[in-house]
């Protein structure tokens, strides 16, 4: 269980995250969605501690982050830039984050298997490949077997193969009643992941809602989603020919997630 | 994908205890020896520190014989071999720095704070693990160069033993020294957060700072001076024959503990308020 209260964070006069409140609940994978610079990151940042808000707080599970006695076996994150030292081998750098948090050696070759960096593992990360990279993200956030999973761009650089691989992963850590959230700018990957959606725009909550439900209310998610955020786009691209967005996306048609959901 | 029944496990399963100095010093250990940085760092430490003791102190004394009275008098052959310390102090300085600044060019600080949030902990453990394996480097290299250069001396020119007054002081001040340049290094780290600008900041303090020292006028600029870290380890430290207008060498250390501590208690201070 996440819950963010009334977060607020400033950089000068820039407000990118304003007065957000939300819930995150457990047993489902929850997307995060907004448009760029609306204050996914941030807020992924605030909740993990590493960002101070200037007013309101973050809880995982009822209390701070700060407040966690063993922080990676109670949450996993994934942040959206590299977090490893080009330097070091992915296995030292697991092994590394495992000892502060008395999390054993043998758990560091579970998680390397676990998303396939079993063979890569003794090589320095410099060589890593954007994919590789995320790769070893995603195992420093299963480390600790946390119940709780804050994942921001996930499926950033991986290959088809990968994204597929992420998806059902994530699926199936929330249906043993972990606690998942996913931020995202590809609608079309959170319709087929998500179950619950937060959606954010310049830093405001926008709707607590359900792919489901957003979905029902224009002819597919990638629509009303982007009727939602209308008002609270920062940077817009041209439009061709006043075309509009329609049938420019790569994001499905289909307005049923169920159905999306068998087509992947 | 069909709808699997959830398990109902507690969100956050409250697991016991709290992670510890103990184990956030093992991960600053693992951290430490598992890039090659550290490994370059100490391996060209000993080659400044020991060949400059050879190089000092073979020229230094191949002209014994037609050297001034004065400075045959004044010839310190305990201090002359620890020349390499000058080098030295820099290179720690930058392990010191990168221990910490790599961490936040990379990203990996954000892994470091997410699990360990508490911060000040986080630097403690650093500064103890950068403190044990710089003051045993340290250590090591200065007898090491210390005895080279002893077998370095063309006779007839007097050579130091340890058993001399003053001798085995210098010899371990000078060891320490290597450590105390490593920790003012993290801390300077941990406040500018670059590696570039930590190291600028850290030939500042060593090597600009005593020259900055000159336009004063003649009667201030050795007050001055005593109190600044390079003159502190080179008339103080490592000084077997007293050099005037200096500290005494405890005072001298104890002074540059002092420096230590504040800049390490700055970067406490910087980590804990500014975002990651």
């Amino acid at each position: 269980m996440i819950e963010a209260r009334d977060l607020i964070k400033r950089y000068g006069h820039t407000v990118a995250v304003d007065r957000l409140s939300f819930d995150v609940r457990p047993g489902t994978v929850t997307g995060f969605l907004g448009p760029n610079g609306s204050g996914k990151s941030t807020t992924m940042r605030m909740l993990i501690g590493l960002d101070r808000p200037d007013g309101g707080d973050a809880r995982i599970g009822g209390r701070p982050y700060s407040g966690l006695g063993w922080p990676l076996r109670e949450v996993g994150a994934l942040l959206e830039a590299k977090s490893f030292q080009p330097g070091r081998s992915a296995r030292a750098h697991l092994s590394a984050l495992a000892a502060s948090n008395g999390i054993l050696r043998r758990r560091v070759e579970e998680v390397l298997a676990m998303v396939g960096l079993e063979q890569a593992a003794g090589q320095r990360a410099r060589t890593f490949s954007f994919g590789m990279a995320q790769r070893l993200g995603i195992a420093t956030a299963l480390l600790g077997d946390p119940g709780v999973l804050l994942l921001d761009e996930p499926v950033n650089g991986l290959d088809p193969e990968g994204i597929r691989w992420l998806r059902m992963l994530l699926r199936s850590l929330a249906a043993e009643g972990r606690t998942v959230f996913v931020s995202s700018h590809l609608i079309s990957e959170m319709a087929l992941t998500a179950d619950d959606l937060i959606v954010v725009g310049q830093g405001r909550l926008l709707a607590q809602t359900t792919v489901a439900e957003l979905s029902a209310r224009a002819s597919s998610l990638e629509e009303a989603f982007l009727a939602l955020t209308s008002g609270s786009v920062d940077y817009h691209g041209a439009h061709y020919h006043g075309a509009g967005y329609q049938g420019r996306g790569a994001g499905p048609r289909s307005a049923d997630p169920a159905e999306l959901r068998r087509l992947a | 994908m069909t709808a699997v029944p959830v398990t109902p496990i507690p969100a956050t399963r409250r697991q016991q205890g709290h992670y510890g100095f103990a184990g956030v010093a093992r991960m600053e250990w693992a951290k430490l020896r598992s890039v090659r940085s550290t490994g370059w760092l100490l391996g060209l430490t000993a080659a400044a520190v020991i060949g400059l003791a050879i190089l000092v102190m073979s020229i230094g004394t191949s002209h014994w014989s037609h050297m001034p009275a004065a400075a045959r008098a004044s010839f310190d052959p305990a201090n002359n071999s620890l020349t390499g310390l000058a080098l030295g102090q820099l290179l720690m300085a930058t392990l010191g720095a990168l221990v910490i600044t790599s961490e936040f060019s990379s990203g990996m600080i954000r892994s470091t704070f997410a699990a360990v949030p508490n911060r000040p902990l986080v630097l403690a453990a650093k500064a103890a693990v950068l403190g044990a394996v710089t003051l045993a480097a340290g250590e090591i290299l200065a007898f090491a160069g210390f005895l080279a250069g002893q077998a370095a001396v063309a006779s007839p020119a007097p050579h130091a033993t340890l058993s001399q007054p003053g001798v085995l002081r210098a010899v371990l001040m000078g060891g320490g020294y290597l450590c105390l340049t490593a920790l003012i290094g993290l801390g300077l780290g941990a406040i500018i957060r670059h590696t570039a600008g930590a190291i600028a900041a850290a030939v500042g303090v060593i090597f600009v700072l005593p020259l900055l020292t000159v336009p004063l006028p003649a009667s201030l600029e050795p007050t001055v001076q005593k109190f600044l870290p390079e003159p502190i380890a080179a008339n103080s430290l490592t000084a077997v024959k007293p050099v005037a207008h200096t500290l005494p060498p405890w005072a001298g250390l104890g002074l540059l503990c002092l420096y230590t501590v504040v800049l390490l208690a700055a970067g406490t201070a910087v980590l804990a308020k500014r975002d990651a």
